[in-house]
């Protein structure tokens, strides 16, 4: 194989990985939207203290990493009910913009809160993975890579079954369609709202987990669920398909643009999710699966 | 002296700002207090307040978009940014007078604010939050990166502003630079949105369809909308820069953004008094609680309590949250209540 294909492959690869972890964090800001309309700021910030949390148990409590994966979730799991309830369960009716903007709140509470309590520098995740990479025909890739998207295709297998044949997940599409008809032919919207949120927590925190084996952990971690607002608007807002297919192109795009772009425009890489959002939106707002609004007068 | 209800007579008195003697007698007490104010108080008190009266020329731009036309914005402090940088960039290169400067960085701010509104327009609610969030990020790597011009992570010293041979250098001196300018764009908001404009405004924030509908044209208003929010926030970021003499790309975060957000939340949506009481109020408080933290320590020896950037953080977005779930109508609405029960005391009502 020639060099310059290899270089491409091994950027489709790793873009891969990355995207689908976007895909994963996407999948939360749909469910949350799905149900309540909300876009969840704070989700980012969810995310980063599930990987602190799961840090903890690790390094401080030496809890082995399959448990203390699950207890990070179950944590979650419980900071999202949590916030529902007593957050976002009394804004029910209340403008877009206040329920938006209390999401943006409590996201700005939440970073220095976890600074202040986990610290504020880099710190290492005890990757459970081996790190000698796998060599695949000239193509590298590290174990954490391949976990990543080996656990988040997982996680996508297991919400798409959920959604099409399981009692809860009918319930949840159909009062995400039609609140009140829902209401009326027996699905308990209000649990609805509280497991959307809970299980919305849970895939930002096995994100979370997920990224702190790849990334390096500080604060900044939170800004990753930034970067997948590109991903679920070119998918569509209230498409979970649209989230998986939006994560794995941002991915890919921002690896690529990263490795061929990066030498002539240090850092584009960094922005250049955003530059795509903002030619998506011109040509296509409501993404590539989302509802469009039509309007009549 | 017991004000019975107010009869308008004539047009003219039904046009004017202020309707009344005791409106009028009030606004001189106040003018009289503004002019004396920095005579009284100390160099970091009044260097407080003028930084608040930056913020309230930058809030009233963020309220005339979010507050009076609808359009939520998370990137107001890309524009203040823009302004600084425009401010600072013509300063060293030309030899400009500053007041040639500010009104070209507001123009300026304005020529970018309108190449985004446009693009911007097909958007409403959370897809316009998304992308000026997203503008946000993109200028601040702008200036992070753009090394030619701005200088990167270094940041650049602002050029000090000289007036008919006196430098305006001292805290007092700009206290009564900033004063002007914040009433003179104060007044001309104020009157804006009695106006055509802001009754326009107003209706696409109420039902966007029915405004159409009656003949208000949207691409039109929405993009004056975001040149005019630009243009203060352009003016807004010029007077920063001149004032801390030092502009860095590291200032101008997401969180700016966010705090200008609590600034109108505070004061109250849609309303420009609102946005002057809650850029004072979000300017004060972090100093306030400064010193409560510090008497606290010196009362209790608590070492480890000391007021840091994450908590004025903290309190920023405890106010937004307490302000949206008790108080939506933010202090222009408890100033209102205020008002009425005192007019009409004894009475309820």
């Amino acid at each position: 194989m020639s060099g310059e294909l290899n270089y491409l492959l091994q950027l489709f690869v790793s873009g891969l990985s990355v995207g689908s972890v976007y895909a994963v964090i996407g999948i939360g800001f749909v469910v949350i939207y799905k149900a309540t309309k909300i876009l969840n700021f704070a989700h980012g910030e969810i995310l980063m203290i599930a990987a602190y949390f799961c840090l903890v148990l690790i390094e401080s409590l030496h809890v082995h990493f399959l448990i203390a994966f699950f207890l990070t979730l179950a944590l979650c799991a419980v900071i999202g009910l949590m916030v529902e309830r007593f957050i976002f369960r009394p804004m029910i009716g209340e403008p877009v913009f206040a329920v938006v903007m209390i999401t943006l709140g409590l996201s700005i509470i939440l970073r220095p809160l976890t600074g202040m309590v986990f610290g504020f520098g880099n710190v290492m995740f005890p990757s459970p993975f081996p790190q000698k990479p796998i060599v695949f025909s000239n193509v590298v890739i590290s174990y954490a890579h391949l976990w990543t998207f080996i656990i988040s295709c997982a996680v996508m297998a297991i919400f798409f079954l959920f959604f099409k044949y399981s009692k809860m997940g009918i319930a949840m599409r159909a009062a995400a369609d039609r609140q009140i008809v829902a209401f009326l032919m027996g699905v308990n919207v209000k649990k609805i709202f509280s497991l959307s949120w809970a299980i919305a927590a849970a895939t930002a925190g096995i994100a979370g987990i997920l990224l702190a084996n790849v990334m390096v952990m500080n604060l900044n971690l939170s800004f990753v669920a930034v970067k997948v607002f590109p991903a679920i608007i070119l998918g569509g807002l209230d498409s979970i398909v649209g989230a998986l297919i939006g994560g794995l192109i941002i991915g890919v795009f921002e690896t690529l643009v990263g490795g061929y772009l990066d030498l002539y425009l240090s850092g584009i890489k960094e922005i250049s999710a955003y530059i795509l959002l903002f030619i998506i939106l011109i040509i296509r707002p409501y993404g590539l699966f989302g509802t469009e609004e039509i309007e009549r007068v | 002296m017991l004000r019975s209800k107010t009869f308008i007579e004539t047009y003219q008195e039904d046009l004017s700002l202020f309707r009344t003697v005791w409106i009028k007698f009030w606004m001189a007490i106040l003018l009289v207090g503004i002019i004396l104010f920095p005579f009284m108080v100390g160099r970091y008190t009044l260097y407080t307040i003028n930084l608040a009266g930056i913020y309230i020329i930058g809030a009233i731009g963020l309220n005339i978009l979010t507050g009076y036309t609808g359009q939520i914005s998370i990137g107001h402090a890309a524009f203040i940014a823009i302004g600084s940088y425009a401010t600072t960039i013509l300063g060293v290169r030309t030899a400009l007078p500053f007041y040639v400067i500010i009104p070209l960085s507001g123009i300026i701010a304005t020529l970018i604010g309108v190449l985004v509104g446009l693009p911007c327009l097909r958007l409403k609610g959370l897809y316009l939050a998304m992308a000026t969030m997203s503008f946000g990020i993109i200028v601040q790597y702008v200036l992070f990166q753009w090394e030619g011009l701005t200088h990167g992570a270094l940041g650049m010293a602002a050029p000090a502003i000289t007036f008919l041979g006196f430098n305006v250098d001292s805290d007092r001196k700009f206290y009564f630079l900033i004063a002007v300018i914040v009433f003179l764009l104060g007044f001309a908001a104020k009157n804006m949105m009695r106006m055509k404009i802001g009754r326009a405004f107003v209706a696409i924030r109420d039902r966007d369809i029915a405004a159409d509908v009656i003949g208000v044209d949207l691409t039109r208003y929405k993009v004056m909308a975001f040149g005019i929010s630009s243009f203060y926030a352009g003016v807004s970021g010029s007077l920063f820069a001149y004032y801390t003499t030092h502009v860095n790309p590291e200032y101008f975060t997401i969180f700016l953004s966010v705090e200008y957000l609590a600034m109108i939340i505070v004061g109250g949506l849609g309303s420009i008094l609102g946005s002057i009481l809650g850029a004072l109020f979000i300017g004060v408080v972090p100093e306030w609680l400064r010193i409560f933290f510090g008497f606290l320590n010196n009362t209790f020896h608590l070492s480890g309590l000391v007021f840091t950037q994450q908590l004025k953080v903290i309190t920023y977005g405890v106010l937004i949250i307490l302000f949206l779930i008790f108080e939506s109508g933010g202090l222009f609405a408890i100033w209102q209540r205020m008002k009425t029960s005192f007019k009409s005391w004894p009475f309820t009502y």
